[in-house]
């Protein structure tokens, strides 16, 4: 079998699961005839039709209040926000509406909020956001950010299967950068599972999304300096797999956590608690944090590489932790 | 603000659907109106015993805009309701009980004490329930939330049409502008009703909107728009018949504008103060909802005065059993307060401070191993 990008691995998982359960159906603008801003999803008007493939105003208030109705009524709805900036619109709907529809009125919200996140593309303000942390504060949410094809794929399934509703992020930096072979039949990545994806035992990091790849490229060139580095994938930011952190930091004893997302409120923040409150007696070195400055992202790419985080900054932070 | 228009006003063709209705179905109106009035006088007093747990929001005045207007949907159909439609929840079905429950946080309420007021529904993927939503307060939101539960009527092809209550408030919001907008596109099956009763908590409608009337806003949604005296409980029913059968028709949105006047304040606690003298007086004196059906029930329509009475009576009754019903129930479990957030709940409860004290405080101890805090100063790694 031949390998598929990340991109290509969620339309897979879309036309997987639109074919699979009638249920299943995508709104978003211009995702029709056009296949969406990066082509997730292309194919899918030609095969599903227009009752399936809904090309919607430039509204993200009405799409997500409208996937959340149409899930109560027993529908599985796949919302594309055409970058996930826009996402801030359906803020309110979110929060106040989808996230507590089921603890105060029992209404189930199996629906999926998907679309292109993050930077490293020169995309600039407003293309290149990562908004995972101001959900992560609200109970009822769910978010998963893959960091692999066949996570993207997996987890897309999982998510359009789960009962809730699911924030999907998908890393545009690898759309088309990683690919994998597909596993065999019906590959589903359950949420709420991390992933070893090195194993080490001098220095843990933590991450996810496209700083996994930066997190592996540091620990080769660490692997040079007889620094064994073991990197976790979370998959999955809520729920978040607590018990894969606290194990990896219980091996090696130190921890770094790196994600692309700014600093201040940020998803390293709460893991460091979490880390503080469950397994400090592990530690032989403060927990420290990788990320991207608190800046709102520049166009220019000298710019946007000094704001975000970078393999060298993984590398330097990873020394410090061994030195102590 | 707007003057409510007084009369009914009659179609082209000389014909109104309330005409259709029953005498039956016409004192059934009578009952709906007067046992929502009659519910919230209980309420009130509840209230003031602080039986009721937190505010409380009155539809006095309003009664015939809720009761009419849901009086023209079919059990399959789904409403979602403001805080003052009352009426409305209890054409849909309802009952006294649950509302009493509700407002008194009872453990077996609707929402087991979740939620508060009239913010309850009963809605099924199966279509086999009672059909209204559960709101939340930003209200503007329930308009693309209708707009999808449409949707899903449209893309199953199932005969079944929406209704959703705004206020002139929320007509300010974007989330009103984008779910009529999304259903107009795609031709939902939904019937929005903005209920103009002058006031957005104390914001007049003129601070709320530029536009003369709410309906206007239909033409630039390409929608029907059509608009009725809100204290005319046959009015109402006719406007929201016609956008009900208009939508059910496959021709897509319709925009109701009801005109009607909150007598009381934004809940219980409001004094009104911001209302000019006489407004009230004038609203309740002369243009009442339930004293102007009971004229054309009985100068139109032959009722007796023994009829109403003894609707009256068994409303009453209704009310007080219900009240001695909601009464017994106990107060939630603490504990339930942290289920039912997801389909799935969580294996473990972070509040490891809520759980068993002792127990836990052992535990930890006992898990500390001996080489913490310890590294070595040349920052080697500890064996």
């Amino acid at each position: 079998m031949s390998e598929i990008t990340y991109l290509e691995a969620i339309r897979e998982a879309l036309f997987e699961e639109m074919d699979r359960d009638r249920n299943v159906f995508c709104m978003g603008e211009d995702i029709g005839a056009f296949g969406g801003a990066f082509k997730v999803t292309e194919g899918l008007l030609a095969k599903f039709g227009e009752q399936r493939v809904i090309d919607s105003p430039i509204s993200e208030i009405a799409l997500v209040g409208a996937a959340a109705g149409a899930a109560h009524m027993g529908l599985r709805p796949v919302v594309e926000m055409q970058f996930i900036d826009f996402i801030a619109n359906a803020y309110d709907m979110l929060t106040n509406y989808v996230a507590t529809a089921r603890y105060r009125a029992f209404l189930p919200c199996p629906m999926v909020v998907r679309g292109p996140s993050g930077g490293y593309v020169r995309g600039g303000p407003f293309h290149s956001q990562n908004p995972e942390a101001g959900f992560l504060h609200t109970p009822g949410l769910k978010i998963v950010y893959p960091s692999t094809a066949a996570d993207a794929k997996g987890l897309m399934k999982a998510a359009i299967r789960d009962d809730d509703c699911v924030l999907f992020f998908e890393h545009k930096y690898l759309y088309r950068r990683v690919k994998d072979v597909m596993p065999d039949g019906d590959h589903v990545v359950p949420i709420g599972k991390a992933r070893v994806a090195r194993e080490g035992s001098d220095v843990s990091i933590v991450t996810y999304a496209s700083t996994v790849w930066k997190a592996l490229e540091a620990a080769d060139l660490l692997a040079a300096e007889g620094i064994s580095v073991e990197v976790i994938d979370l998959r999955s930011l809520a729920p978040m797999d607590d018990e894969a952190i606290f194990r990896t930091v219980k091996k090696t004893n130190r921890l770094l956590i790196v994600h692309e997302d700014t600093r201040t409120g940020g998803m390293a923040g709460e893991i460091t608690a979490r880390v503080n409150e469950t397994c400090f007696a592990w530690l032989d070195a403060p927990v420290l944090r990788v990320t991207a400055a608190d800046i709102p992202l520049p166009y220019a790419p000298a710019l946007e590489d000094y704001v975000l985080p970078q393999t060298a900054d993984i590398v330097r932070a990873v020394r410090r932790l061994t030195a102590y | 603000m707007a003057k409510a228009r007084t009369g009914r006003a009659t179609p082209a063709n000389g014909a109104r659907p309330s005409d259709a209705l029953s005498r039956e179905r016409k004192l059934e109106l009578y009952y709906w109106m007067k046992l929502t009035r009659q519910l919230e006088e209980r309420l009130v007093n509840l209230y003031r015993q602080t039986k009721v747990v937190g505010g409380l929001f009155r539809s006095l005045g309003q009664e015939a805009d809720a009761v009419g207007s849901c009086f023209a949907l079919e059990q399959r159909d789904v409403m979602s309701p403001l805080i003052r439609n009352l009426g409305a929840m209890l054409v849909k079905g309802a009952t006294p009980v649950e509302v009493l429950k509700q407002y008194m946080a009872k453990a077996d309420s609707p929402t087991r004490g979740r939620e508060l007021n009239i913010h309850f529904g009963d809605i099924g993927a199966a279509g086999v329930t009672r059909g209204f939503l559960g709101q939340i307060s930003p209200l503007g939101d329930m308009v693309p939330v209708m707009t999808g539960v449409t949707m899903s009527f449209k893309m199953r092809g199932e005969d079944r049409v929406g209704l959703v209550y705004v206020g002139d408030g929320a007509t300010s919001t974007g989330a009103f502008h984008e779910g009529i907008n999304f259903a107009a596109v795609q031709k939902c099956p939904l019937v929005v009703i903005v209920e103009n009763n002058g006031y957005a908590y104390s914001t007049p409608t003129h601070k709320q909107t530029a536009a003369r009337f709410f309906v206007d806003k239909a033409i630039g949604y390409g929608v029907l728009g059509l608009q009725a005296d809100g204290n005319d409980v046959l009015a109402t029913y006719d406007v929201t018949k016609t956008a009900v059968d208009h939508a059910r028709a496959g021709n897509g949105v319709a925009l109701v504008e009801l005109i009607t006047y909150r007598r009381k304040g934004h809940a219980e606690h409001d004094n009104q103060s911001y209302v000019p003298a006489g407004e009230i007086e004038k609203w309740a004196e002369e243009n009442d909802p339930i004293d102007r059906y009971v004229r054309v029930l009985l100068d139109e329509w032959g009722a007796t005065d023994s009829e109403l009475a003894a609707i009256d009576a068994r409303i009453l009754r209704e009310i007080d059993e219900a009240t001695d019903l909601a009464e017994l129930s106990g107060t939630p479990d603490a504990r339930e307060a942290l289920l039912g957030v997801y389909a799935e709940p969580p294996a473990e409860q972070p509040l490891w401070f809520r759980r068993d004290v002792d127990a836990e405080s052992l535990a930890y101890g006992q898990e500390r191993p001996e080489s913490w805090g310890t590294w070595s100063a040349d920052g080697a790694k500890r064996a």
